[in-house]
Protein backbone atom coordinates (compact mmCIF):
# COMPACT_ATOMS: atom_id res chain seq x y z
CA UNK A 1 0.00 0.00 0.00
CA UNK A 2 2.50 2.52 0.78
CA UNK A 3 4.61 1.79 -2.23
CA UNK A 4 1.77 2.49 -4.55
CA UNK A 5 1.03 6.09 -2.75
CA UNK A 6 4.81 6.61 -3.16
CA UNK A 7 4.14 5.75 -7.18
CA UNK A 8 0.66 8.10 -7.00
CA UNK A 9 2.69 10.56 -5.81
CA UNK A 10 5.69 10.66 -8.16
CA UNK A 11 3.40 10.28 -10.81
CA UNK A 12 1.31 14.08 -9.73
CA UNK A 13 4.77 15.30 -9.29
CA UNK A 14 5.65 14.29 -12.63
CA UNK A 15 2.44 15.38 -14.44
CA UNK A 16 2.94 18.80 -12.57
CA UNK A 17 6.45 19.49 -13.98
CA UNK A 18 5.35 18.36 -17.52
CA UNK A 19 2.66 19.89 -17.44
CA UNK A 20 3.31 23.34 -16.49
CA UNK A 21 4.88 25.02 -19.33
CA UNK A 22 1.61 24.34 -21.16
CA UNK A 23 -0.57 26.19 -18.07
CA UNK A 24 -1.69 29.60 -18.16
CA UNK A 25 0.98 31.75 -16.88
CA UNK A 26 -1.39 32.98 -13.74
CA UNK A 27 -2.23 28.90 -12.76
CA UNK A 28 1.80 28.30 -12.63
CA UNK A 29 2.43 31.40 -10.21
CA UNK A 30 -0.69 30.25 -8.16
CA UNK A 31 0.83 26.33 -8.21
CA UNK A 32 4.19 27.90 -7.07
CA UNK A 33 2.67 29.96 -3.87
CA UNK A 34 0.11 27.06 -2.97
CA UNK A 35 3.19 24.39 -3.25
CA UNK A 36 5.50 26.70 -0.63
CA UNK A 37 2.79 27.58 1.34
CA UNK A 38 1.95 23.40 1.53
CA UNK A 39 5.42 23.54 3.00
CA UNK A 40 4.68 25.04 5.74
CA UNK A 41 1.00 23.61 6.20
CA UNK A 42 2.52 19.88 6.37
CA UNK A 43 4.79 20.89 9.55
CA UNK A 44 1.78 22.20 10.75
CA UNK A 45 0.37 18.51 9.91
CA UNK A 46 3.25 17.31 11.92
CA UNK A 47 2.21 19.29 14.71
CA UNK A 48 -1.41 19.08 14.72
CA UNK A 49 -1.15 15.28 15.30
CA UNK A 50 0.32 15.52 18.26
CA UNK A 51 -2.49 17.98 19.11
CA UNK A 52 -0.38 20.47 18.91
CA UNK A 53 -1.89 24.00 16.70
CA UNK A 54 0.67 27.12 17.05
CA UNK A 55 -1.02 30.11 16.04
CA UNK A 56 2.63 31.96 15.62
CA UNK A 57 4.04 29.53 12.72
CA UNK A 58 4.43 32.77 10.15
CA UNK A 59 6.89 33.05 12.82
CA UNK A 60 9.66 30.39 10.96
CA UNK A 61 7.46 31.61 7.48
CA UNK A 62 9.15 35.15 7.57
CA UNK A 63 12.77 33.84 9.17
CA UNK A 64 12.62 31.78 5.92
CA UNK A 65 11.82 34.67 3.88
CA UNK A 66 13.62 37.11 5.23
CA UNK A 67 16.77 35.81 5.23
CA UNK A 68 16.25 35.22 1.67
CA UNK A 69 15.95 38.96 0.77
CA UNK A 70 18.33 40.27 3.50
CA UNK A 71 20.90 38.25 1.66
CA UNK A 72 20.24 39.14 -1.66
CA UNK A 73 19.75 42.88 -0.45
CA UNK A 74 23.20 43.05 1.27
CA UNK A 75 25.75 40.40 0.38
CA UNK A 76 24.18 40.06 -3.02
CA UNK A 77 23.87 36.10 -3.28
CA UNK A 78 21.40 35.23 -5.64
CA UNK A 79 21.91 31.24 -6.25
CA UNK A 80 18.17 30.03 -5.07
CA UNK A 81 19.35 26.73 -3.69
CA UNK A 82 21.88 28.31 -1.05
CA UNK A 83 19.39 31.06 0.15
CA UNK A 84 16.79 28.45 0.44
CA UNK A 85 18.98 26.06 2.51
CA UNK A 86 20.25 29.34 4.40
CA UNK A 87 16.16 29.78 5.20
CA UNK A 88 15.34 26.97 6.32
CA UNK A 89 18.45 26.56 8.00
CA UNK A 90 17.65 29.89 9.69
CA UNK A 91 14.12 29.32 10.70
CA UNK A 92 15.03 25.86 12.43
CA UNK A 93 17.81 27.39 14.46
CA UNK A 94 15.35 29.69 15.91
CA UNK A 95 12.82 27.08 16.46
CA UNK A 96 14.97 24.97 17.91
CA UNK A 97 16.01 27.83 20.61
CA UNK A 98 12.34 28.88 20.93
CA UNK A 99 11.44 25.05 21.11
CA UNK A 100 13.05 24.73 24.41
CA UNK A 101 10.63 27.19 25.98
CA UNK A 102 7.33 26.54 23.53
CA UNK A 103 7.50 22.46 23.79
CA UNK A 104 7.07 22.85 27.76
CA UNK A 105 3.25 24.19 26.74
CA UNK A 106 -0.06 22.66 25.16
CA UNK A 107 -3.03 23.11 24.18
CA UNK A 108 -4.03 27.30 23.73
CA UNK A 109 -1.47 28.36 26.19
CA UNK A 110 1.28 26.90 23.27
CA UNK A 111 -0.95 28.38 20.80
CA UNK A 112 -0.36 31.60 22.22
CA UNK A 113 2.97 31.88 23.05
CA UNK A 114 3.67 30.97 19.11
CA UNK A 115 1.18 33.36 18.25
CA UNK A 116 3.08 36.11 20.94
CA UNK A 117 6.74 35.13 19.47
CA UNK A 118 5.57 35.52 15.98
CA UNK A 119 3.88 39.23 16.81
CA UNK A 120 7.23 40.23 18.63
CA UNK A 121 9.15 38.99 15.04
CA UNK A 122 6.27 41.16 13.74
CA UNK A 123 7.15 44.06 15.43
CA UNK A 124 10.59 44.29 15.32
CA UNK A 125 10.31 44.24 11.22
CA UNK A 126 7.57 46.99 11.47
CA UNK A 127 10.11 49.17 13.32
CA UNK A 128 13.20 48.65 11.84
CA UNK A 129 14.26 50.77 8.95
CA UNK A 130 17.31 48.30 7.46
CA UNK A 131 14.53 45.22 7.55
CA UNK A 132 12.32 47.00 5.28
CA UNK A 133 9.76 48.36 8.00
CA UNK A 134 6.21 48.14 6.99
CA UNK A 135 7.01 48.57 3.04
CA UNK A 136 9.44 45.18 3.55
CA UNK A 137 11.64 44.81 -0.11
CA UNK A 138 12.17 43.99 -3.34
CA UNK A 139 14.12 40.30 -3.25
CA UNK A 140 16.33 40.44 -6.13
CA UNK A 141 15.97 37.88 -8.98
CA UNK A 142 17.80 34.83 -8.34
CA UNK A 143 19.95 32.31 -10.63
CA UNK A 144 19.90 28.28 -10.73
CA UNK A 145 23.42 27.44 -10.24
CA UNK A 146 24.72 30.04 -12.86
CA UNK A 147 21.91 30.28 -14.92
CA UNK A 148 19.26 33.10 -14.58
CA UNK A 149 16.28 33.28 -16.44
CA UNK A 150 13.79 36.14 -16.41
CA UNK A 151 10.24 36.36 -17.19
CA UNK A 152 8.11 33.12 -17.51
CA UNK A 153 11.17 31.13 -17.53
CA UNK A 154 12.02 32.52 -14.04
CA UNK A 155 8.35 31.80 -13.00
CA UNK A 156 8.67 27.96 -14.33
CA UNK A 157 12.13 27.24 -12.84
CA UNK A 158 11.03 28.47 -9.63
CA UNK A 159 7.44 26.31 -9.98
CA UNK A 160 9.90 23.62 -10.83
CA UNK A 161 12.13 24.19 -7.58
CA UNK A 162 9.30 24.23 -5.13
CA UNK A 163 7.38 21.45 -6.72
CA UNK A 164 11.12 19.35 -6.56
CA UNK A 165 11.33 20.56 -2.72
CA UNK A 166 7.45 19.70 -1.93
CA UNK A 167 7.99 16.35 -3.06
CA UNK A 168 11.13 15.63 -1.21
CA UNK A 169 9.63 17.21 1.82
CA UNK A 170 6.30 15.15 0.99
CA UNK A 171 8.38 11.84 1.05
CA UNK A 172 10.78 12.83 3.94
CA UNK A 173 7.62 13.73 6.39
CA UNK A 174 6.08 10.68 5.10
CA UNK A 175 8.74 8.20 6.86
CA UNK A 176 9.09 10.23 9.27
CA UNK A 177 5.48 9.64 10.56
CA UNK A 178 6.67 5.97 10.50
CA UNK A 179 9.43 6.14 12.45
CA UNK A 180 8.88 6.04 16.85
CA UNK A 181 9.32 9.73 16.75
CA UNK A 182 6.62 10.44 14.30
CA UNK A 183 4.32 7.53 15.27
CA UNK A 184 4.33 8.50 18.59
CA UNK A 185 2.17 11.38 17.80
CA UNK A 186 -0.88 10.50 18.76
CA UNK A 187 0.56 8.98 21.67
CA UNK A 188 1.21 12.22 22.54
CA UNK A 189 -2.04 13.86 21.95
CA UNK A 190 -3.78 11.05 23.95
CA UNK A 191 -1.74 9.89 27.20
CA UNK A 192 1.80 11.85 28.07
CA UNK A 193 1.41 10.32 31.75
CA UNK A 194 1.83 6.69 29.73
CA UNK A 195 4.04 7.73 27.54
CA UNK A 196 6.79 9.57 30.33
CA UNK A 197 6.18 5.94 32.21
CA UNK A 198 7.16 4.27 29.43
CA UNK A 199 10.78 6.07 29.71
CA UNK A 200 10.17 8.87 26.77
CA UNK A 201 10.76 12.72 27.16
CA UNK A 202 7.29 13.85 25.68
CA UNK A 203 9.20 17.53 25.85
CA UNK A 204 11.88 16.32 23.50
CA UNK A 205 9.19 14.61 20.76
CA UNK A 206 7.49 17.56 20.78
CA UNK A 207 10.80 19.41 20.80
CA UNK A 208 11.93 17.80 17.73
CA UNK A 209 8.51 18.42 16.00
CA UNK A 210 8.72 21.99 16.25
CA UNK A 211 12.13 22.03 14.50
CA UNK A 212 10.89 19.67 11.78
CA UNK A 213 8.00 22.25 11.36
CA UNK A 214 9.75 25.26 11.79
CA UNK A 215 12.46 24.09 9.08
CA UNK A 216 9.37 23.80 6.76
CA UNK A 217 8.14 26.86 7.47
CA UNK A 218 11.45 28.75 6.93
CA UNK A 219 11.52 26.61 3.32
CA UNK A 220 7.94 27.86 2.41
CA UNK A 221 9.12 31.30 3.39
CA UNK A 222 12.42 31.08 1.42
CA UNK A 223 10.21 29.83 -1.82
CA UNK A 224 7.31 32.57 -1.44
CA UNK A 225 10.00 35.16 -1.05
CA UNK A 226 11.46 34.15 -4.37
CA UNK A 227 8.46 33.37 -5.94
CA UNK A 228 6.39 36.84 -4.89
CA UNK A 229 9.89 38.60 -5.06
CA UNK A 230 9.16 40.70 -2.19
CA UNK A 231 8.79 40.26 1.58
CA UNK A 232 6.99 42.41 4.00
CA UNK A 233 6.14 42.24 7.57
CA UNK A 234 2.93 40.58 7.01
CA UNK A 235 4.60 37.34 6.53
CA UNK A 236 4.90 37.10 10.08
CA UNK A 237 1.01 38.50 11.49
CA UNK A 238 -1.46 36.91 12.90
CA UNK A 239 -3.29 36.43 10.22
CA UNK A 240 -0.54 35.07 7.89
CA UNK A 241 -0.30 32.25 10.99
CA UNK A 242 -4.46 31.75 10.89
CA UNK A 243 -4.29 31.17 6.92
CA UNK A 244 -1.82 27.94 7.46
CA UNK A 245 -3.67 26.83 10.63
CA UNK A 246 -6.91 27.74 7.78
CA UNK A 247 -5.64 25.78 5.45
CA UNK A 248 -4.84 22.63 7.83
CA UNK A 249 -7.98 22.15 8.58
CA UNK A 250 -9.09 22.04 5.32
CA UNK A 251 -6.72 19.63 4.62
CA UNK A 252 -6.85 17.64 7.53
CA UNK A 253 -3.97 16.01 9.56
CA UNK A 254 -4.32 12.22 7.50
CA UNK A 255 -2.18 12.56 4.91
CA UNK A 256 1.22 14.11 3.05
CA UNK A 257 -0.26 14.75 0.02
CA UNK A 258 -3.28 16.45 1.65
CA UNK A 259 -0.93 19.77 2.40
CA UNK A 260 -0.55 20.61 -0.74
CA UNK A 261 -3.49 19.44 -2.15
CA UNK A 262 -5.51 21.57 0.65
CA UNK A 263 -2.85 24.91 0.07
CA UNK A 264 -3.54 24.19 -3.66
CA UNK A 265 -7.23 24.05 -3.49
CA UNK A 266 -7.16 27.17 -1.18
CA UNK A 267 -5.33 29.24 -2.97
CA UNK A 268 -7.52 28.53 -6.02
CA UNK A 269 -10.81 29.26 -4.53
CA UNK A 270 -9.50 32.79 -3.16
CA UNK A 271 -8.11 33.76 -6.48
CA UNK A 272 -11.48 32.72 -8.10
CA UNK A 273 -13.39 34.42 -5.06
CA UNK A 274 -11.39 37.22 -5.37
CA UNK A 275 -12.03 37.74 -9.12
CA UNK A 276 -15.88 36.92 -8.74
CA UNK A 277 -16.75 38.66 -6.08
CA UNK A 278 -13.84 40.91 -4.55
CA UNK A 279 -15.73 42.24 -1.60
CA UNK A 280 -17.21 38.83 -0.71
CA UNK A 281 -14.30 36.51 -0.83
CA UNK A 282 -13.81 35.76 2.69
CA UNK A 283 -17.27 35.03 2.78
CA UNK A 284 -16.62 31.92 0.02
CA UNK A 285 -13.51 30.72 1.63
CA UNK A 286 -15.39 30.33 5.09
CA UNK A 287 -18.11 28.75 3.24
CA UNK A 288 -15.40 26.35 1.94
CA UNK A 289 -14.01 25.64 5.32
CA UNK A 290 -17.63 25.54 6.68
CA UNK A 291 -18.64 22.96 4.59
CA UNK A 292 -15.22 20.87 4.60
CA UNK A 293 -15.67 20.92 8.32
CA UNK A 294 -19.35 19.59 8.01
CA UNK A 295 -19.15 17.33 5.31
CA UNK A 296 -15.13 16.25 5.89
CA UNK A 297 -14.30 16.44 9.28
CA UNK A 298 -10.84 15.12 8.79
CA UNK A 299 -10.02 17.47 5.99
CA UNK A 300 -9.78 17.26 2.44
CA UNK A 301 -7.26 14.45 2.24
CA UNK A 302 -9.95 11.94 4.15
CA UNK A 303 -11.49 11.70 -0.19
CA UNK A 304 -7.84 10.05 -0.47
CA UNK A 305 -8.27 7.72 2.59
CA UNK A 306 -11.97 6.77 1.24
CA UNK A 307 -10.56 5.90 -1.94
CA UNK A 308 -7.61 4.18 -1.29
CA UNK A 309 -9.48 2.01 1.20
CA UNK A 310 -12.79 1.10 -0.80
CA UNK A 311 -10.43 -1.14 -3.66
CA UNK A 312 -8.52 -2.54 -0.08
CA UNK A 313 -11.66 -3.97 1.38
CA UNK A 314 -13.00 -5.79 -1.99
CA UNK A 315 -9.19 -7.51 -2.43
CA UNK B 1 18.86 -9.90 47.63
CA UNK B 2 17.84 -6.32 48.14
CA UNK B 3 16.27 -4.91 44.95
CA UNK B 4 14.76 -2.06 46.03
CA UNK B 5 15.03 -0.32 49.27
CA UNK B 6 13.38 2.65 51.08
CA UNK B 7 14.47 4.64 54.20
CA UNK B 8 12.13 6.97 56.57
CA UNK B 9 10.49 7.85 53.36
CA UNK B 10 7.77 10.75 54.01
CA UNK B 11 5.54 12.87 51.94
CA UNK B 12 3.89 15.80 52.84
CA UNK B 13 1.18 18.16 51.49
CA UNK B 14 1.50 21.33 53.15
CA UNK B 15 0.23 20.51 56.39
CA UNK B 16 -1.18 16.89 55.59
CA UNK B 17 1.05 14.12 55.97
CA UNK B 18 0.75 11.44 53.33
CA UNK B 19 3.64 8.81 53.98
CA UNK B 20 5.75 9.03 56.93
CA UNK B 21 8.76 7.05 58.30
CA UNK B 22 8.56 4.25 56.07
CA UNK B 23 11.40 1.76 56.17
CA UNK B 24 11.62 -1.02 54.13
CA UNK B 25 13.22 -3.49 51.49
CA UNK B 26 11.86 -5.45 49.01
CA UNK B 27 14.27 -8.82 47.49
CA UNK B 28 14.13 -9.80 43.98
CA UNK B 29 11.20 -11.54 42.33
CA UNK B 30 9.11 -10.92 45.53
CA UNK B 31 5.54 -10.20 45.34
CA UNK B 32 4.10 -7.65 47.96
CA UNK B 33 0.76 -7.23 48.61
CA UNK B 34 0.04 -4.13 49.69
CA UNK B 35 -3.49 -3.17 51.33
CA UNK B 36 -5.13 -0.30 53.43
CA UNK B 37 -7.95 2.11 53.39
CA UNK B 38 -8.45 4.60 50.78
CA UNK B 39 -6.46 7.64 51.97
CA UNK B 40 -3.41 5.62 53.40
CA UNK B 41 -0.91 6.40 51.00
CA UNK B 42 -0.64 3.22 49.21
CA UNK B 43 -0.48 5.14 45.93
CA UNK B 44 1.25 8.11 47.12
CA UNK B 45 4.05 5.73 48.37
CA UNK B 46 3.71 4.34 44.43
CA UNK B 47 3.99 7.50 43.30
CA UNK B 48 7.17 8.23 45.03
CA UNK B 49 8.60 4.65 43.93
CA UNK B 50 7.69 5.81 40.30
CA UNK B 51 9.01 9.32 40.42
CA UNK B 52 5.29 10.81 40.04
CA UNK B 53 5.82 12.45 43.28
CA UNK B 54 8.78 13.89 44.88
CA UNK B 55 9.40 12.40 48.21
CA UNK B 56 9.55 15.25 51.01
CA UNK B 57 12.00 13.46 53.18
CA UNK B 58 14.01 10.22 52.92
CA UNK B 59 15.45 8.19 50.11
CA UNK B 60 14.92 5.42 47.60
CA UNK B 61 17.46 2.93 46.53
CA UNK B 62 17.27 0.60 43.52
CA UNK B 63 19.99 -1.82 43.87
CA UNK B 64 22.88 0.60 44.78
CA UNK B 65 21.61 3.29 42.61
CA UNK B 66 19.97 6.56 44.93
CA UNK B 67 16.74 7.38 42.68
CA UNK B 68 14.83 9.62 44.87
CA UNK B 69 13.29 12.72 43.40
CA UNK B 70 14.41 11.14 39.78
CA UNK B 71 12.01 12.00 37.08
CA UNK B 72 9.46 9.32 35.97
CA UNK B 73 10.72 8.51 32.55
CA UNK B 74 14.54 8.38 34.27
CA UNK B 75 13.24 5.73 36.62
CA UNK B 76 10.90 3.67 34.07
CA UNK B 77 14.50 3.35 31.81
CA UNK B 78 16.29 1.57 34.59
CA UNK B 79 13.53 -0.67 34.93
CA UNK B 80 10.95 0.36 37.26
CA UNK B 81 7.17 0.14 35.67
CA UNK B 82 4.30 0.92 36.27
CA UNK B 83 0.31 0.46 35.63
CA UNK B 84 -2.29 2.99 37.36
CA UNK B 85 -5.37 2.48 38.65
CA UNK B 86 -6.99 4.55 35.96
CA UNK B 87 -6.07 2.68 33.23
CA UNK B 88 -3.21 4.59 31.20
CA UNK B 89 -4.20 3.82 27.25
CA UNK B 90 -3.98 5.29 24.38
CA UNK B 91 -7.67 5.82 23.63
CA UNK B 92 -7.66 6.63 19.93
CA UNK B 93 -5.45 4.30 18.71
CA UNK B 94 -6.24 0.19 18.48
CA UNK B 95 -4.83 -2.65 21.23
CA UNK B 96 -2.38 -3.99 18.61
CA UNK B 97 -0.99 -0.22 18.19
CA UNK B 98 -1.16 0.70 21.63
CA UNK B 99 0.98 -2.55 22.37
CA UNK B 100 3.25 -1.55 19.23
CA UNK B 101 4.07 1.92 20.54
CA UNK B 102 4.51 0.97 24.20
CA UNK B 103 7.03 -1.93 22.85
CA UNK B 104 9.11 0.88 20.83
CA UNK B 105 9.13 3.27 23.55
CA UNK B 106 10.11 1.47 25.70
CA UNK B 107 13.19 -0.17 23.72
CA UNK B 108 14.41 3.37 22.88
CA UNK B 109 17.11 4.71 25.20
CA UNK B 110 16.94 8.19 24.23
CA UNK B 111 19.53 8.01 21.43
CA UNK B 112 18.22 9.93 18.34
CA UNK B 113 18.65 7.47 15.74
CA UNK B 114 16.27 4.66 17.93
CA UNK B 115 14.00 7.61 17.75
CA UNK B 116 14.12 8.01 14.11
CA UNK B 117 14.12 3.98 13.44
CA UNK B 118 10.91 2.48 12.06
CA UNK B 119 8.22 1.84 14.95
CA UNK B 120 6.90 -0.66 13.11
CA UNK B 121 9.64 -3.09 13.18
CA UNK B 122 9.41 -6.80 12.78
CA UNK B 123 11.04 -7.21 16.40
CA UNK B 124 8.34 -4.86 17.82
CA UNK B 125 5.78 -6.36 15.95
CA UNK B 126 6.72 -9.87 17.91
CA UNK B 127 6.93 -8.18 21.15
CA UNK B 128 3.68 -6.35 20.94
CA UNK B 129 2.08 -9.79 19.81
CA UNK B 130 3.52 -11.81 22.12
CA UNK B 131 2.28 -9.75 24.92
CA UNK B 132 -0.84 -9.68 23.96
CA UNK B 133 -1.08 -13.69 24.02
CA UNK B 134 0.27 -14.00 27.17
CA UNK B 135 -2.13 -10.97 28.78
CA UNK B 136 -4.80 -12.73 26.66
CA UNK B 137 -6.39 -9.53 25.50
CA UNK B 138 -5.37 -10.85 21.29
CA UNK B 139 -8.86 -11.21 20.45
CA UNK B 140 -8.98 -7.58 20.98
CA UNK B 141 -6.08 -6.90 18.48
CA UNK B 142 -8.38 -4.59 16.31
CA UNK B 143 -10.32 -2.91 18.42
CA UNK B 144 -9.89 0.71 19.46
CA UNK B 145 -8.85 1.33 23.20
CA UNK B 146 -11.95 3.68 23.93
CA UNK B 147 -14.39 1.31 23.71
CA UNK B 148 -12.50 -1.51 25.72
CA UNK B 149 -14.23 -3.10 28.77
CA UNK B 150 -13.04 -2.24 32.18
CA UNK B 151 -10.91 -5.75 32.50
CA UNK B 152 -9.48 -5.63 29.29
CA UNK B 153 -8.24 -1.77 29.85
CA UNK B 154 -6.67 -2.87 32.84
CA UNK B 155 -4.78 -5.88 31.21
CA UNK B 156 -3.75 -3.20 28.18
CA UNK B 157 -2.36 -0.95 31.00
CA UNK B 158 -0.38 -3.74 32.91
CA UNK B 159 0.33 -5.53 29.67
CA UNK B 160 1.55 -2.31 28.10
CA UNK B 161 4.28 -1.62 31.57
CA UNK B 162 5.65 -5.31 31.92
CA UNK B 163 6.35 -5.01 27.22
CA UNK B 164 9.64 -3.44 28.04
CA UNK B 165 11.00 -6.02 30.93
CA UNK B 166 11.21 -3.93 33.46
CA UNK B 167 12.39 -5.48 36.49
CA UNK B 168 10.07 -3.95 39.30
CA UNK B 169 6.53 -3.69 38.64
CA UNK B 170 4.11 -1.47 40.21
CA UNK B 171 0.33 -2.24 40.17
CA UNK B 172 -1.95 0.04 41.52
CA UNK B 173 -5.40 -1.17 41.99
CA UNK B 174 -5.18 -3.66 39.58
CA UNK B 175 -8.24 -4.87 40.12
CA UNK B 176 -9.98 -2.01 41.17
CA UNK B 177 -13.44 -1.70 38.63
CA UNK B 178 -13.67 -5.00 37.63
CA UNK B 179 -16.36 -7.05 39.24
CA UNK B 180 -15.71 -9.29 42.59
CA UNK B 181 -15.95 -12.77 39.77
CA UNK B 182 -13.86 -11.64 37.60
CA UNK B 183 -11.10 -10.35 39.56
CA UNK B 184 -9.52 -13.68 40.51
CA UNK B 185 -9.62 -14.33 36.71
CA UNK B 186 -7.53 -10.78 35.74
CA UNK B 187 -5.52 -11.09 38.58
CA UNK B 188 -4.29 -15.23 37.17
CA UNK B 189 -3.90 -13.81 34.42
CA UNK B 190 -1.35 -11.48 35.04
CA UNK B 191 0.40 -13.23 37.63
CA UNK B 192 0.45 -16.21 34.94
CA UNK B 193 1.66 -13.58 32.37
CA UNK B 194 4.39 -12.09 34.80
CA UNK B 195 5.74 -15.72 36.07
CA UNK B 196 8.72 -16.86 34.30
CA UNK B 197 9.91 -13.33 34.05
CA UNK B 198 11.87 -12.95 37.21
CA UNK B 199 9.96 -9.85 37.86
CA UNK B 200 9.63 -8.13 41.66
CA UNK B 201 6.03 -6.55 42.07
CA UNK B 202 4.50 -4.50 44.30
CA UNK B 203 0.48 -4.58 43.49
CA UNK B 204 -1.76 -2.51 45.75
CA UNK B 205 -5.65 -4.58 46.24
CA UNK B 206 -8.45 -4.15 48.31
CA UNK B 207 -9.68 -7.45 48.16
CA UNK B 208 -8.10 -9.46 50.78
CA UNK B 209 -8.57 -12.71 49.50
CA UNK B 210 -6.39 -11.89 46.43
CA UNK B 211 -3.69 -10.73 48.09
CA UNK B 212 -3.90 -13.68 50.38
CA UNK B 213 -3.77 -15.66 47.10
CA UNK B 214 -1.20 -14.28 45.10
CA UNK B 215 0.79 -12.47 47.26
CA UNK B 216 4.25 -13.23 48.92
CA UNK B 217 4.62 -10.60 51.60
CA UNK B 218 2.05 -8.18 52.56
CA UNK B 219 2.45 -4.41 53.47
CA UNK B 220 -0.39 -2.81 55.72
CA UNK B 221 -0.82 0.74 55.77
CA UNK B 222 -2.85 2.85 57.87
CA UNK B 223 -2.74 6.60 58.17
CA UNK B 224 0.73 7.16 56.01
CA UNK B 225 2.82 4.60 57.44
CA UNK B 226 3.17 0.53 57.37
CA UNK B 227 1.54 -1.06 60.65
CA UNK B 228 1.75 -4.21 59.65
CA UNK B 229 4.55 -6.13 57.36
CA UNK B 230 5.21 -10.34 57.02
CA UNK B 231 3.76 -13.11 55.41
CA UNK B 232 0.15 -12.69 54.15
CA UNK B 233 -0.81 -15.50 56.92
CA UNK B 234 0.73 -13.56 59.74
CA UNK B 235 -0.12 -10.38 58.38
CA UNK B 236 -3.84 -10.30 57.47
CA UNK B 237 -4.34 -12.10 61.02
CA UNK B 238 -2.72 -9.03 62.39
CA UNK B 239 -5.12 -7.51 65.54
CA UNK B 240 -4.33 -3.96 64.15
CA UNK B 241 -5.21 -4.80 60.22
CA UNK B 242 -8.25 -6.86 60.99
CA UNK B 243 -9.45 -3.63 62.84
CA UNK B 244 -8.09 -0.87 61.39
CA UNK B 245 -8.40 -2.15 57.26
CA UNK B 246 -10.40 -5.15 56.46
CA UNK B 247 -13.08 -4.11 58.89
CA UNK B 248 -13.67 -7.88 60.19
CA UNK B 249 -12.19 -8.99 62.95
CA UNK B 250 -13.76 -12.35 62.99
CA UNK B 251 -12.60 -13.87 59.72
CA UNK B 252 -10.48 -11.73 57.65
CA UNK B 253 -12.96 -12.30 54.13
CA UNK B 254 -13.99 -8.80 54.19
CA UNK B 255 -14.52 -7.91 50.69
CA UNK B 256 -13.29 -4.34 49.74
Amino acid sequence: MCSRTNLVGALAFIAAAAAAPALPAWLVSLATIAFANGLVVLGLVVLWRAGLVPFGQALFYAIGAYAVALLSRYAGWEDVFLLVAIGAAAAGIVAFLVGFLLARYRDIFFAMLSLAMSMILYGVLVKTQTLGSTDGFHVEAASFLGYAPHGQALNLMLFWLVLAVSAIAALLISLYFRTVAGALAVPVRDNEIRLEFLGISVNRLIHLKLVIAGVLAGLGGALAALAVAHVDPNMAYWTTSGGFVFVTILAGAGSVAAAFVGSFVFELVRSIAVDLVPGLWQLILGSVLLLTILFLPEGLGSVFHRLRRSPEKAS
Amino acid sequence: MTILSVRDLEKTFGSIVAVRDITLDVPAEQTVGIIGANGAGKTTFINMITGHLKPSKGTIRLEDRDITGWPSRAITRLGISRSFQMAQIFPSLTVFENMCAAAAASGLDGALMRVLAPLRSPATIEQANTALERFRIAPYRGALASTLPQGVRKLLDIAMAVVGSPRILLLDEPTSGISVEEKFGVMDVVMSALKSRRLTVLFVEHDMEVVARFADRVLAFYDGTVIADGAPALALADPRVQTLISGTKTDGQGHA
